[in-house]
């Protein structure tokens, strides 16, 4: 490989290879007829040349089966590109059950992780191979977006909402962070590093990192601390809704809609309590906007999770067995 | 190749002198047109391609509202009952009798109709157009007295306060461009007026009434549009 | 044949200041058009070449970072709204457009100037923008940044831009009711130059997009000055709305940019090959159908900002289909090559260059429109790459061509073919070494909008600027040799090229009123040869 003049990023996720693949699906029909379509113009060109100054052009008005025909083929190609591009992108955006979920922040100009065990980092990002990972990314403030090149992996992380993107890292090593989306001042600086680390090597360093309890550990502290749990309370004799069990169900609000109860649902519920309350219950709860940071914003949605999760489930640390 | 090719003979020329000769021009007629029917087709269909563009324009604003309404219709509901419905239906009505009267208008001009008459109509137009203003200024006026405008200032007694801002966002957006344009409508009536009062419509020449009467009727129609959305929504909550 | 000079033309009917700033000629107003166009091109010109300078290295050390934000902002800004939206429609088919269809005039004159007033008025605005300390928000103006986070002149910029819109909807306005009530008798609609079809597509886009792009930018003006919740999540807004409302309008706006220089690249393949269109039917129905599919595509934009799933799946497959009407215009610009009498002069150079190049463009278009592979390229190099070779490989090469190609016509003189030659041979090479290494750092992960990058992508950064100065000077020749032309190169007569086409029967510059008597039209452009076979037209 040449070290300076490289054509092509390291191919370090399961993803890289499958995205290389159509990569060169698409370059090889696209080079095809641009070559193609090059060629025949020069060679008309060349072979038409006026050979003197009164000459004219043969009157020649058209062909329908041409015509069809090149609607047709490049219909056809079109249509075998959308079809693998969409296969593509649905295993991409469809992480696998189970898969290790790491949160990250972006602001203005950094990139904040915490794992699930407690471990936080910034602009930094230690995953173990061989085991899909799940980034859950909010933003404080401006919209981001986190970029793998080597992982062939990217997504916006905008702010009032939950973007996620997943890879299986396969080959221990260093790999580029790229903020991709328009930021400010030091948006060619909010860049960082993945590090991708044999499963031994990363519970060595999750060791070495934790400290002060796991997300939901500090979410439930939270959730005692901010008096969310006066309300909430779990024997349904609370004025708000028993959160025990509810993540994920569809639940029905008031004005009769029925939505999923998921992250966005819980960031929104916590930011702007009123906009969709649980069918049944008055709303009376107030804003916690401007008490709470979007970490422990994600830390209390760490811990609402947790409530619903049966320990097979749980998106933890450790690595548990792959399914 | 700075001589024309000079072996070069064109084919048969394409154009042919025009059939007959001079026909007296209508004053009217600008120059670069044919015939008075030519103008006035154009002058039309202008006015419609712009009418289409200003659709896509309120489109855009419509196009928020409908977001933010899906986003929280229960807020959306209780900040238009703040709004005065009673007002709200009177504007409503007055927009409807002025495209009457300007309808009645450009029939007068097309019909070659007294002077009189013409002015008459659009003397009614404006005055119902300004009548329509008079009313949103007391709307707007109520609205800064109760601390509703959007910005540092706004105050929202009831539930869903920040729903609420946001119908007043748009509520002021939509209908502050529709007032726009309303004042921008009387003042293309008072041109009209003024070349009515010089003698100049007849049923030759009419096509500055008609045109300015289709704009002054979408303005109307985006007022249709409007009243609903904004005034009337969630009201068979209360009436049931 | 003897040139004897014009006697009485648009250029020489009144020489006062007040007689072309108040001209309501469609040929003055296109000159008018022509002068500040290019005071703009050459002014996001230097915005590129310092974005160039600055990438040589992989440290931010010519300019601060925010300074650099603002270079390639304003590049964007400039090049976008006040070069390529306006260039071709504004200059040449404000020129042509009247004429090709047999008219004396545009149907509104003085909406005309009013148009070019009201684009000068925008420009203005831009340029205090610009003076005063510039704007950092990337042209696509992406909420909540503009909205709340920078503290450049976004207000002003966009001001500056929403002003503008409204000359574009006059323009497109005027287009289309020209095309539909000004066609001189016998010039039905399938006797239309394809230029004249490329300009009624355009101005479709013209008045049904320009107007939403106008709203969003009024509402972040709004949210910014007033802070209401519009795009802002924290203010209660939505961020998304903003960029659908957005590339509603400017994805779009690509083809405002492209279609008219594929009308002109249609003009020049038939008339230096002496050769009509081969499949015209196909070739003016591609226009509509790039302008119809162009406005259900917006949403390719949208594929990694988390939008749903499904909503992408259908994003993707319509952006497919915009590409075939595109490859359709492709094959039939070719086969008209075939069989031709082909001169090489300098206009169809540019023909030459914008079908490689446009290919090249539109077909790494479906890269970024194939859902898994757009998540890798977007927002890296690749884009810019992608859109360059369509937005200059494209619409600038289309621009000069027709400039050169009409020049004869517009000042009634030629121009030195051999520097014509040379220039554009040197703003191809330019190009192709400016922008394929982009494609290639892009793919390696170099993201856009970067004033510093890592030190491996240097290579390409260092072959693109040196691109850049090539093109640049490639620029100025045509500059200089066309000034030149106006006292010094000889006379033109009034069809230099044996082109056919309305706009060569008439003198060389033409008067100002183009036709002594309505023309009555009998056949279709570009029939050189009497048809020897009718073939499905």
């Amino acid at each position: 490989m040449f070290t300076n003049f490289p054509f092509f990023p390291q191919q370090a996720s399961e993803q890289a290879g499958t995205i290389d693949a159509l990569y060169f699906f698409l370059v090889a029909i696209t080079g095809f007829f641009a070559v193609l379509i090059a060629l025949l113009v020069i060679i008309f060109a060349i072979r038409f040349r006026r050979r003197h100054g009164a000459e004219i052009g043969e009157a020649i008005h058209g062909s329908l089966a041409l015509e069809l025909l090149w609607t047709i083929i490049p219909l056809g190609l079109t249509m075998v590109m959308f079809v693998w591009g969409a296969q593509v992108f649905f295993h991409m955006t469809r992480a696998p059950r189970g898969a290790m979920e790491v949160y990250v922040v972006g602001k203005q100009w950094m990139w904040k992780v915490q794992h699930m065990d407690g471990a936080k980092e910034i602009n930094e990002l230690h995953v173990p191979i061989g085991r899909p990972v799940k980034l859950i990314m909010g933003s404080e403030d401006v919209i981001h977006s986190f970029f793998i090149p080597d992982f062939r992996v990217k997504a916006d992380v905008i702010p009032g909402r939950y973007n996620t993107l997943w890879f299986t890292a396969t080959k221990p090593g260093r790999y580029h962070i790229f903020c991709t989306q328009y930021c400010g001042t030091k948006h060619s600086a909010m860049i960082g590093w993945v590090t991708a680390m044999d499963a031994s090597d990363y519970q060595a360093w999750l060791s070495g990192g934790a400290a002060g309890g796991t997300m939901a550990e500090n979410g439930a502290k939270l959730f005692a601390d901010l008096s969310c749990n006066t309300c909430h309370l779990e024997n349904g004799q609370g004025r708000g809704p028993v959160l025990k069990g509810l993540y994920g169900k569809q639940i029905l609000i008031t004005g009769g809609q029925t939505i999923a109860m998921d992250d966005a649902y819980i960031r929104e519920s916590v930011l702007h309590p009123q906009a969709k309350v649980v069918a049944g219950f008055q709303p009376i709860m107030p804003t916690f906007q401007g008490l709470i940071t979007e970490e422990q914003l994600l830390q209390i949605i760490a811990y609402v999770k947790s409530l619903s999760e049966t320990p097979s489930t749980a998106g933890t640390g450790t690595p548990d067995v792959k399914k | 190749m700075s001589e024309p090719h000079p072996g070069y003979q064109p084919p048969p020329v394409a154009i042919k002198p025009p059939p007959h000769g001079h026909v007296p021009h209508h004053p009217y007629l600008q120059h670069h047109f044919d015939s008075m029917a030519q103008q006035a087709e154009a002058s039309t269909l202008g006015m419609w391609v712009f009418l289409v563009t200003e659709i896509m324009f309120f489109g855009g604003l419509f196009t928020a509202y409908l977001v933010y309404r899906h986003q929280s219709p229960l807020g959306f509901q209780e900040a238009s009952h703040h709004l005065n419905i009673y007002w709200g239906a009177a504007n409503t009505a007055i927009l409807i009798i002025s495209s009457l009267t300007m309808a009645l208008a450009v029939r007068a001009a097309q019909t070659s109709q007294p002077v009189r008459t013409q002015i008459t109509y659009l003397g009614y137009t404006m005055f119902l157009g300004l009548a329509f203003l008079g009313i949103k200024a007391i709307e707007y006026t109520d609205k800064f007295k109760d601390h509703i405008v959007p910005g540092p200032y706004f105050q929202w007694e009831g539930l869903y306060p920040k729903p609420a801002e946001q119908f007043y966002s748009l509520y002021f957006a939509m209908t502050g461009l529709h007032a726009l344009h309303m004042v921008i409508g009387i003042g293309i009536m008072s041109v009209i007026t003024f070349m009515a009062w010089r003698k100049t419509f007849d049923s030759d020449y009419y096509t500055p009434v008609e045109v300015a009467g289709l704009y002054w009727h979408f303005v109307d129609i985006v007022w249709i549009f409007l009243f609903p959305l904004l005034y009337l929504i969630g009201r068979h909550y209360h009436a049931g | 044949m003897e040139i004897t000079a014009a006697p009485l033309n648009y250029l020489n009917n009144g020489h006062s200041l007040a007689s072309w700033l108040l001209t309501k000629d469609h040929k003055r107003i296109a000159i008018l058009y022509l002068l500040s166009i290019t005071a703009f091109f050459f002014l996001g010109g230097f915005f590129a070449l310092m974005i160039r300078l600055e990438l040589l290295t992989p440290a931010a050390d010519l300019f601060e970072p925010d300074t650099y934000n603002k270079l390639f902002t304003m590049h964007g800004v400039v090049m976008v709204f006040f070069f390529l939206i306006p260039s071709i429609p504004a200059v040449l088919g404000n020129f042509l457009l009247p004429i090709m269809i047999g008219a004396k005039d545009l149907a509104f004159p003085r909406i005309n100037l009013l148009s070019w007033y009201i684009y000068v008025l925008g420009g203005l605005f831009t340029l205090v923008a610009a003076i005063s300390g510039g704007v950092d928000t990337g042209w696509t103006f992406y909420a909540p940044y503009s909205t709340s986070a920078s503290n450049s002149h976004v207000i002003l910029a966009g001001v500056g831009i929403f002003i503008t819109g409204f000359s574009s909807i006059l323009t497109g306005l005027n287009f289309i009711v020209t095309t539909h009530r000004m066609r001189a008798p016998g010039m039905t609609w399938f006797r239309l130059p394809l230029f004249v079809w490329a300009h009624y597509a355009t101005s479709l886009i013209m008045i049904l997009g320009t107007p939403v792009v106008a709203i969003t930018v009024l509402l972040v003006a709004v949210e910014r000055g007033l802070h209401l919740g519009i795009f802002d999540p924290a203010l209660g807004g939505d961020p998304i709305l903003f960029q659908h409302l957005f590339w509603f309008y400017s994805h779009p706006a690509v083809y405002i940019m492209i279609l008219p220089a594929m009308g002109v690249v249609a003009e020049l393949v038939q008339a230096f090959s002496r050769k009509n269109i081969f499949g015209y039917t196909f070739v003016a129905f591609s226009s509509l159908a790039i302008a119809i599919i162009g406005f259900l595509v917006w949403g390719h934009h949208l594929f990694v900002a988390g939008q749903s799933t499904y909503a992408g799946l259908v994003f993707s497959i319509i952006s497919m289909f915009v590409a075939i009407p595109s490859a359709v215009k492709v094959f039939n610009w070719t086969a008209t090559i075939y069989k031709g009498s082909v001169s090489w002069d300098s206009p169809m150079l540019y023909a030459f260059g914008f079908i490689g190049l446009f290919t090249i463009g539109g077909l790494t278009g479906l890269f970024l429109a194939t859902l898994g592979m757009d998540i890798h390229l977007h927002d890296t190099y690749f884009i810019i790459a992608h859109f360059h070779y369509v937005m200059v490989g494209g619409a600038i090469f289309g621009y000069l061509g027709g400039m050169h190609y009409w020049w004869p016509k517009i000042t009634g003189r030629m121009y030195p073919e051999g520097w014509a030659k040379f220039a554009a041979l040197n703003i191809f090479v330019g190009f192709n070494l400016t922008f394929f290494p982009q494609f290639v750092v892009g793919y390696l992960g170099m993201p856009r909008r970067y004033a510093m990058y890592a030190p491996e992508f240097q290579v390409y950064n260092v072959l693109s600027t040196a691109g850049a100065t090539i093109l640049g000077v490639g620029y100025l020749i045509p500059m200089i040799y066309f000034a030149w032309s106006l006292k010094h190169a000889p006379l033109a007569g009034d069809n230099p090229w044996g082109a056919r086409g309305l706009e060569w029967e008439i003198p060389s510059p033409p008067p100002t009123e183009n036709f002594a008597a309505t023309p009555i039209v009998t056949e279709g452009t570009h029939q050189y040869a009497p048809s020897r076979e009718v073939g499905i037209v």
